[in-house]
């Protein structure tokens, strides 16, 4: 009896500690269906929230043409972090050339880099290339601040392959290039499956870089819009949080099924980054 | 290797062998695959990483600004001893020590390893289910979490902390605006604390089970399995994710920009990057000031740098740059 009562313990400690988390969920998705929220308690139920799928709110532009733009961000992201993070990685995982130090030891410092501070400078810089306004400038933009990290799980990943295949793929008559393609790539699929979650899931949560550097209507992501719903009121009880919440179950929703059927890969990204 | 012999042969035939051609293709094949591979990576860097740093560097040093934008004058260092003269420089200072070190403590660490304790030591699929509800803060949208704080911490009759607080006796009211440290800490905290739940959670797995078996047969309590065995085991990721979210929270203010704007009232929880991007990016004081706001940047910019050549050092870079065993080919 004694033991029993012990082992509850760490389950009523973990959901105390979570019970935040859980009302907050909670309130979300209850509130996109009630006409008006009092705390948790709803006081009626509706589908008008939802109304935004199928008419553009007033003075706002068509939410489906915002999920295009976050889709074609998060897209080109996914796919612009992941050929130059595993080309780089393959690289400083497995080229010996001059620089190889340096090149790693770059990486390692502009992953602890306040990238976010640079973000005057890529105004002028996205100005210069004329990308400002773009969601492909953003994209490169987020690509080049997270390489980094990608590159630094990559490399992890790419440690991890046997040196004997690659040899043996050598001696078979590949060229490096071959090797890291038709070889090495096809084995380290759990790596490129977790880095292109951790994209996937970054990406169509990025906020502050199209808010800055995309300010026009119709490249506006979800993010922003919901950004404008939430401040466009100033005062929090002149916010319709019936749509606010709404919009926000239906951004997250993507991200959530996403995360859940993947969620066993993504675990792996912590496995091979910190082994380095 | 073979060079000096290859020299001979070449002599010996007058005409360069077709032994020398294919070892010259073969050194710029050598030289071209570095490039091939690392190529796309240091154009990002150079124009996004390497471009920007001296473009604040040389932002800073100017008077740029929307009222200045045709006429910049050079003015020194004029912005960075304005910095170290302004009024609010000291408090925001205080402001970004107390957030970093607080959030760190209470949940970039603390929380974390609490978390990563407790789900180790229950069923498997139990501590999964709470592991994955950790992760729903980092991966929801940062705009829906604010809301999801600002709703919660929301005045009578709206707000659930007053719902639930009230029949306890607590006055009501708008917890964001009576409470701004709390509430900022608290919901950074949430976001941060699944980080190092995930590095912990693995690194409590991967320590052999020989150990706790023979610690339980000796008779040790769970209480003291964690305290000496668990956490001296796990000290290297502890000091690794201090290190990394001691950098990332002294630049964040994403949730910070989203849940008080540094307010309420003056300055109350501006951070020192937040203000940066005050200063150069947001309208708030009507004229944008890129010159002063680009200064403030550079300050974070050198910190970062040291901080990260001292963590380099305390993770012995060496040891974890081992040469690649194949040449390049």
């Amino acid at each position: 009896m004694v033991s029993k009562s012990k082992a509850a313990i760490p389950y009523v400690v973990l959901l105390l500690i979570s019970s935040p988390l859980l009302l907050f969920y909670g309130w979300l998705f209850m509130s996109s269906f009630a006409t008006r929220t009092l705390g948790l308690r709803p006081l009626g139920f509706t589908l008008e929230n939802w109304r935004f799928l199928v008419e553009p709110l007033p003075r706002r532009p068509d939410v489906w043409i915002m999920t295009t733009n976050t889709m074609i961000l998060t897209l080109s992201f996914t796919v612009l972090l992941l050929f130059i993070a595993s080309a780089a990685g393959y690289a400083l995982s497995r080229l010996r050339f001059t620089g190889r130090r340096f090149f790693l030891m770059m990486t390692l410092v502009l992953h602890a880099f306040p990238s976010v501070t640079l973000l005057i400078a890529i105004f002028y810089v996205l100005r210069a290339l004329r990308l400002y306004d773009s969601l492909l400038g953003v994209a490169l933009v987020k690509t080049a601040l997270d390489l980094p990290l990608g590159i630094w799980i990559m490399k992890g990943f790419f440690d991890n392959v046997s040196w004997d295949i690659e040899m043996a793929s050598l001696i078979d008559g590949c060229s490096r290039f071959q090797s890291w393609y038709k070889v090495i790539l096809p084995l380290i699929k759990p790596g490129i499956a977790a880095l292109a979650i951790f994209a996937f899931l970054s990406g169509w949560n990025e906020f502050l870089l199209p808010y800055i550097f995309v300010p026009s209507f119709k490249n506006q992501t979800l993010s922003v819009f919901l950004r404008g719903l939430v401040s466009g009121g100033g005062e929090f009880r002149f916010v319709d949080y019936g749509i606010v919440t709404a919009v926000g179950v239906f951004y997250i929703i993507p991200v959530m099924l996403f995360f859940i059927f993947t969620q066993r890969y993504l675990l792996t990204i912590y496995a091979g980054g910190v082994k380095g | 290797m073979n060079r000096h012999n290859l020299g001979g042969e070449g002599r010996a035939v007058a005409l360069p062998s077709p032994v020398v051609r294919e070892r010259a293709l073969v050194r710029l094949r050598d030289l071209a695959s570095p490039v091939f591979f690392l190529g796309p990576a240091g154009l990002a860097v150079v124009v996004f990483f390497l471009v920007p740093v001296l473009l604040t560097l040389w932002i800073g040093l100017t008077d740029m600004s929307v009222a200045t934008i045709s006429n910049i004058q050079f003015v020194g260092a004029e912005n960075y001893v304005r910095m170290l003269t302004a009024r609010y420089t000291p408090r925001i200072l205080q402001n970004t020590f107390f957030y970093v070190f607080t959030t760190l403590g209470l949940f970039n660490v603390g929380m974390g390893l609490a978390i990563a304790l407790l789900t180790t030591h229950i069923e498997e699929r139990a501590g999964t289910l709470f592991r994955t509800l950790w992760l729903l803060p980092r991966i929801t949208p940062s705009v829906i979490y604010a809301l999801l704080w600002t709703w919660a911490t929301a005045d009578a009759p709206f707000g659930i902390f007053n719902q639930l607080l009230s029949p306890l006796g607590v006055t009501s009211q708008n917890w964001l605006s009576t409470q701004p440290w709390a509430i900022v800490i608290a919901a950074n905290g949430f976001v941060g604390a699944s980080f190092s739940m995930i590095i912990f959670t693995s690194a409590i797995k991967a320590i052999p089970q020989d150990y706790i078996v023979a610690a339980k047969v000796d008779g040790a309590s769970t209480w003291q399995i964690i305290c000496r065995i668990t956490v001296p085991m796990i000290r290297w990721p502890i000091m690794f994710v201090t290190a990394y979210q001691t950098l990332s929270l002294l630049t964040s203010f994403e949730y910070i920009l989203l849940l008080t704007d540094g307010g309420p009232g003056f300055y109350r929880t501006e951070v020192w990057a937040l203000h940066a991007f005050h200063r150069a990016l947001s309208n708030y004081f009507g004229n944008v000031q890129f010159g002063y706001g680009a200064a403030l940047a550079a300050v974070l910019v050198v910190i970062g740098i040291i901080a990260s050549v001292a963590y380099l050092r305390i993770f012995r870079f060496g040891q974890m740059v081992a040469e690649p065993k194949i040449e390049v080919r």
